[in-house]
């Protein structure tokens, strides 16, 4: 008798906790899932936190538009520390385990080109939104499911050498790379940009992401007449190579890939760090107004410690992961489905979509999977923890 | 560039050579080292930001507290992570500070921060020119600094009653216990001062570098190394090994670029223990049975 009263007692609310568990998983389950791989710590974490801004601020608003096919978006994260092995796994699971519709990718090549050959083995969209490394999408895959809105190294190669000719009448380059394959991707492409205008290079020197000291490779290519630097490295290695020209006394022009734009540049260059003049597609000093006052406006309700312009550096990662979000909205609607092919071929079927960053007409084809172009690419340089464009 | 390079090699040199005085101490006290080591010398340069960049307290009340806290975590480590395994006879004390730096290592990741920090002290962000070459005035005071510590240390073991009980528990822990010497109590603080060495490490060489959770492990690896190389039970071996490795690293990347430079110093180390498996200045451990 007793038990039979404790179990009356227990059931309804059992029950109760049960029918709600199982409708919240439910509703769980009902949400379409978006899974972004990016550095969320170490030296690259502020472009982690730029892309998973961007991402956000898209996904709020196709959320509040109803979602993609009815069903509300969700974003999944992962950190992959810079290391394309923990990349790799994180991928694995958000794609096996998650079940992700498409995956978003950070800022570092070499985690992106570990990812590659995984999205198009298992037919995944993978879509970057930093990471340049030209065989991230020109891959050679006879079905590439790897699509980008963000910048291509050869043609960063060509606008970097092509702006040190502009403005400060470059001969002689040095390059300073980083050891990675994202340093390989811009040699080439350096070596193609200045094999073509019958430039000769002073050298070209690698630099690990750990050095401390770049002194004796910046040495050697002021010892062979280098007349400005061509730079390809992360934040903090950027700013070594600027706090060493600054030992050595060595004022030279430093046009640079957004490498510098990834974290705290100018706090660990210091007062030069200013000097170096790097790309972007994308920045809110430039888009005050229209779209990217709005974009604004809703990150500083989204994030209240966004208060100005300097806190939300680095724009890139917030624009490129803005767009290609709602691009790829647009792909899973054309899809119908959250099939890999079918997005594939939905990525394809984009018309028109004005955008943050420009307005795209028909981005993608089975020839191109970048959306973005060298017209879109601005040159910048930081003022006050800001990246404020240069006038060219 | 070949001066540069001199400067530079010493001043890393000192400072492997001061996280390797670490290993040392605890090696001769104890027979156990700490292989915390470069997570102790993060935690240095982590607080020291922390105490004086973002507290805005005085330098020398900065560098008091983290070397403070320093000396309290090697005490930790010894009392927790140590003692329990080694007074068992067990050496998965070796695994167990292994554990702690990363565990320290994440736990710093977690609360200062994921992003590197530039530690910017004043009064030394200086650049001078000596012998033709433009050189931080950082990469002189350190060399200076880890000789002033190794001549204190020197002067305190042959000069000070401390120095004889830390001799004493050396020689031969069981009498020293019978003559009254509290042997735990001296490998506390051997454990102590190794980790307020790795701390003095930590705040030289952060205004060099920038300040992250996980600028202690290639640091603590190397320096590790550097005792191997010196002969972990000699004092003066390490502190040398320390310098020539240090040089040897600054010769490498002016001459072959920093590539290769791991692999040619590490390469470098195997073929020396190869030739002298006790260390370029070790002896064979003499066991009386």
């Amino acid at each position: 008798m007793r038990f039979k009263n404790s179990f009356k007692q227990w059931a309804m609310p059992l029950a109760t906790a049960g029918l709600l568990t199982l409708g919240g998983l439910a509703k769980a389950e009902d949400n379409l899932k978006i899974g972004l791989v990016a550095a969320l710590s170490g030296q690259s974490a502020k472009s982690g936190e730029a892309i998973t801004r961007g991402l956000t601020i898209a996904i709020d608003e196709i959320n509040a538009d109803g979602g993609i096919l009815g069903r509300q978006v969700e974003l999944l994260r992962r950190d992959d520390e810079s290391n394309p092995n923990k990349g790799l796994l994180a991928a694995r699971e958000l794609v096996q385990k998650e079940e992700v519709a498409v995956l978003f990718g950070g800022l570092d090549t070499p985690v992106s080109l570990a990812i590659v050959p995984l999205a198009n083995r298992m037919k995944f969209p993978f879509m970057g939104v930093w990471a340049a490394g030209t065989p991230i999408t020109k891959n050679g895959a006879e079905e590439n499911y790897v699509f980008r809105v963000s910048a291509v190294d050869e043609l960063v190669d060509e606008a970097l050498v092509q702006y040190g000719i502009d403005k400060y009448g470059m001969e002689k380059p040095g390059m300073i790379l980083i050891n990675n394959p994202w340093g390989e991707s811009n040699e080439k492409g350096f070596r193609k940009a200045l094999e073509s205008r019958n430039m000769k290079w002073a050298g070209i020197e690698r630099v690990e992401s750990n050095d401390t000291d770049m002194v004796p490779q910046l040495s050697r290519l002021k010892d062979s007449g280098a007349d400005s630097l061509l730079m390809v490295a992360n934040v903090a290695p950027s700013a070594q190579v600027v706090k060493s020209l600054d030992r050595m006394g060595w004022d030279v022009p430093i046009i640079s890939h957004w490498g510098p734009a990834g974290g705290r540049f100018t706090e660990l260059a210091g007062e030069n760090g200013d000097k170096v003049h790097f790309i972007q597609t994308f920045t809110f000093v430039e888009n005050q107004k229209g779209k990217g006052a709005d974009v604004m406006a809703a990150l500083k309700k989204r994030y209240p410690e966004i208060q100005d312009l300097a806190d939300v550096t680095p724009a890139v990662g917030i624009a490129n992961a803005y767009d290609a979000m709602h691009l790829t909205a647009l792909a899973i609607e054309n899809a119908g489905s959250t099939d890999g092919p079918a997005i594939r071929q939905g990525y394809y079927d984009v018309s028109r979509y004005q955008g943050l960053i420009k307005t795209y007409s028909n981005p993608f084809s089975p020839d191109q999977h970048d959306a973005i172009g060298p017209d879109d690419y601005v040159f910048t340089h930081f003022v006050d923890g800001r990246i404020v464009p240069l006038k060219q | 560039m070949i001066t540069a390079s001199i400067i530079s090699g010493l001043s890393m040199g000192s400072m492997y050579a001061l996280l390797a005085l670490g290993f040392h101490i605890t090696f001769i006290v104890s027979r156990t080292v700490n292989f915390a080591q470069g997570s102790a010398m993060m935690v240095g340069a982590v607080l020291g930001y922390t105490f004086s960049i973002t507290l805005g307290l005085p330098w020398l009340v900065a560098a008091f507290l983290t070397l403070a806290t320093c000396a309290v975590y090697g005490l930790v480590i010894e009392r927790f992570l140590v003692r329990p395994f080694h007074s068992r006879g067990s050496e998965a004390w070796l695994m167990a500070t292994v554990a702690g730096g990363l565990l320290m290592d994440n736990i710093v990741m977690f609360t200062f921060g994921k992003e590197p920090r530039r530690f910017t002290l004043e009064a030394v962000d200086h650049r001078l020119e000596l012998f033709g070459t433009g050189v931080d005035l950082m990469q002189l005071i350190i060399p200076a600094v880890v000789a002033a510590i190794v001549l204190v240390l020197v002067l305190t073991r042959r000069y000070t009653r401390l120095g004889k009980v830390l001799d004493a528990t050396v020689q031969n822990p069981t009498a020293a216990r019978m003559m009254g010497i509290h042997v735990n109590r001296v490998v506390a603080i051997s454990f102590a001062v190794s980790t307020v060495f790795a701390g003095i490490a930590g705040l030289l060489i952060a205004p060099l570098v920038s300040v992250h959770s996980e600028m202690g492990m290639l640091f603590g690896l190397k320096a590790f190394a550097v005792a191997i190389l010196g002969g972990i039970a000699s004092a003066n071996g390490v502190v040398l090994a320390g310098l020539l490795f240090g040089l040897a690293e600054a010769l490498i990347i002016v001459n072959l670029g920093s590539t290769l430079a791991q692999i040619l110093t590490f390469s470098l180390v195997i073929v020396a223990l190869a030739i002298r498996p006790n260390g370029l200045f070790g002896s064979k451990t003499l066991v009386k049975v």
